[in-house]
């Protein structure tokens, strides 16, 4: 039982430890795709396992409708990769929708009645840069949850935010410390759901930490996110977030406006409107988890969804 | 849009805001000073309690018999060398998130190099003396805590101030596992992008080794003889080529 769990806390150590030592591309290296016949697009990625699985699942996906895919994965932080986008070195990326906007917002902050999808990506087109263009949202989202045990869930009869009104002041949460000051995190879970609990343990975002410290019973609500393999291992139980707190974060595609063109627009569109939060967490652990390599992943979605045969 | 807005504009920070703020200072709640201070004392204290009362019976042992100094110096090493984040990062996510497992990896940093001073200082002193104090007819306890120990105190107590050092600067990984102590200011100041408030822990962390270190110095000189911290002196400048490893190439010959 310990030996399990021993392996489980060295792989956790390793996926943690994985986006640090693969940051190594290098996003200012030319990228002009010269104009020929065939439409050309570069893809690049961020320096995590995620959104490299899912630039991999569109660039494979456009390349079996003949466009000429380059990709440059790996690029660091979201500052890099727009400028990226922007100067023409990458045409595409898959983004977070939530994310984006917040980042594309003055101080970060995103206006605190906008929360779904459809008015993130309404905002979002409105601060978008011009040349940029955004395509379909895709239903799967890599968006903060808060996360019980399955024990707490049961125990309290939990399957909503507003649920733990009653029996907040018994349980303690653990996030990364910003959760705490955040108005998506503490702040808004008191003005909102009108919750305050028992105490707030300063952990990580989502990584090893939280993760242990859920299982030990150490904290009894974790901010998660959504996309976890550990939702489905460690049977986990997400709650609702019905008066929608957390910001949508759904896969949103951003592309240089010149590349949407012939099958590109469709094509895309296809990969995102077939991929759900449960499958992207489904291959994202055969990634993380299961070491398989990023191609074959994304080739397994694209046949298991019937895209691009 | 232009890009520039890509990057939101940096705000007018003011880098000593935190540290400054009088609201800081006072006692009890979450953005106490004086509560992370102690805090952090508190977990370096106790590493270096825990490990100076592993390494010293060691090191003592160690240097007055002369055997077992190459495992003695093996593990030193191999604690010297392992990560001390890494392994609060294991085992937090192995057994939870106690302070022990914080404790514990602050207790590895600290004994190296109070293990290897200790019985360095004692393999140093010099062997006519140790012969004297059997002459008059002392028991080997005797010679070692009334003969070797005196004089080799400067090099013992050496040992301790780097790993008071080592540890006070260390203690800060306790607040990535939830914990207290200065590394809170780090931390949390990180994630909020509040640099004002990982400025005042840098400072503070960096302050609070350099008062230490000058008590420990205070102390040094209120334990050590002072016949024998000037013989040390002569007798460390004399044998200064010499490293603790050479020496102990040189017993277990």
């Amino acid at each position: 039982m310990l030996s399990t769990s021993k392996i489980a806390a060295a792989a956790a150590l390793m996926v943690a430890i994985l986006p640090l030592s693969a940051c190594g591309g290098d996003p200012t290296s030319g990228g002009g795709t010269g104009d020929s016949s065939s439409p050309a697009i570069t893809i690049g990625s961020a320096n995590f396992p995620e959104n490299q699985l899912l630039a991999e699942m569109y660039a494979q996906a456009l390349e079996a409708k003949n466009v000429k895919v380059t990709r440059k994965f790996n690029i660091g932080a979201r500052e890099l990769y727009l400028k990226a986008l922007k100067d023409g070195s990458i045409n595409m990326i898959p983004e977070y929708n939530g994310a984006l906007l917040a980042a594309l917002s003055p101080n970060g902050e995103v206006p605190q009645g906008v929360t779904t999808t459809d008015q993130v990506d309404q905002s979002l087109k409105k601060v978008l840069p011009s040349g940029l263009e955004i395509l379909k949202s895709s239903p799967a989202e890599d968006k903060d949850t808060l996360t019980v045990s399955s024990d707490t869930a049961s125990k309290y009869n939990l399957s909503s935010i507003e649920d733990l009104k009653p029996v907040a002041g018994k349980l303690v949460v653990g996030a990364g410390p910003e959760f705490k000051t955040r108005y998506q995190g503490l702040v808004g879970l008191n003005k909102v759901y009108g919750l305050t609990f028992k105490s707030f343990k300063p952990l990580d975002p989502g990584g090893p930490l939280t993760k242990a410290a859920l299982k030990k019973n150490q904290i009894q609500v974790a901010n998660i996110f959504s996309t976890d393999s550990s939702i489905t291992t460690d049977n986990l139980k997400v709650l609702d977030d019905p008066k929608n707190l957390f910001l949508a974060q759904n896969i949103t595609p951003v592309l240089t406006k010149s590349k949407v063109k012939g099958d590109v627009a469709s094509t895309i569109n296809q990969v995102s409107d077939a991929l759900t939060t449960e499958d992207l967490t489904k291959y994202l652990a055969e990634v993380a988890v299961d070491k398989k390599s990023y191609k074959s992943v994304a080739e397994q979605f694209l046949s298991d969804q019937g895209i691009g045969q | 849009m232009s890009l520039a807005l890509l990057v939101p504009p940096t705000p007018m920070i003011n880098y000593f805001g935190y540290l400054f703020d009088g609201a800081n200072w006072t006692f009890g709640g979450d953005s106490s000073i004086p509560d992370r201070l102690l805090q952090h004392i508190f977990y370096t204290l106790a590493a270096l309690l825990i490990g100076a009362l592993i390494a010293l019976p060691i090191g003592l042992l160690i240097g007055h018999t002369g055997k077992g100094a190459f495992i003695a110096i093996g593990l030193g090493n191999l604690g010297r060398s392992l990560p001390t984040f890494g392994l609060v990062l294991l085992l937090v996510t192995m057994f939870g998130v106690y302070i022990w497992p914080v404790l514990l990896a602050l207790v590895v940093l600290a004994i190296p190099p109070v293990l290897a001073q200790t019985y360095a200082g004692i393999r140093s002193v010099d062997p006519a003396a140790v012969d004297a104090a059997v002459g008059m007819g002392m028991r080997p306890l005797q010679v070692l805590f009334q003969a070797e120990v005196p004089m080799a105190l400067p090099l013992i107590i050496s040992g301790l101030r780097s790993a008071l050092l080592q540890v006070t600067a260390t203690a800060t990984i306790a607040a990535y596992a939830s914990f207290g102590g200065l590394g809170r200011l780090l931390i949390d100041g990180l994630n909020r992008n509040q640099y004002d408030q990982v400025l005042a822990g840098a400072i503070l962390v960096a302050l609070l080794a350099i008062v230490l270190d000058y008590l420990s110095a205070a102390i040094e000189r209120a334990v050590v003889s002072p016949g024998v911290r000037q013989r040390s002196t002569r007798r460390r400048t004399r044998a200064s080529t010499q490293t603790p490893a050479q020496e102990g190439a040189v017993s277990s010959r």
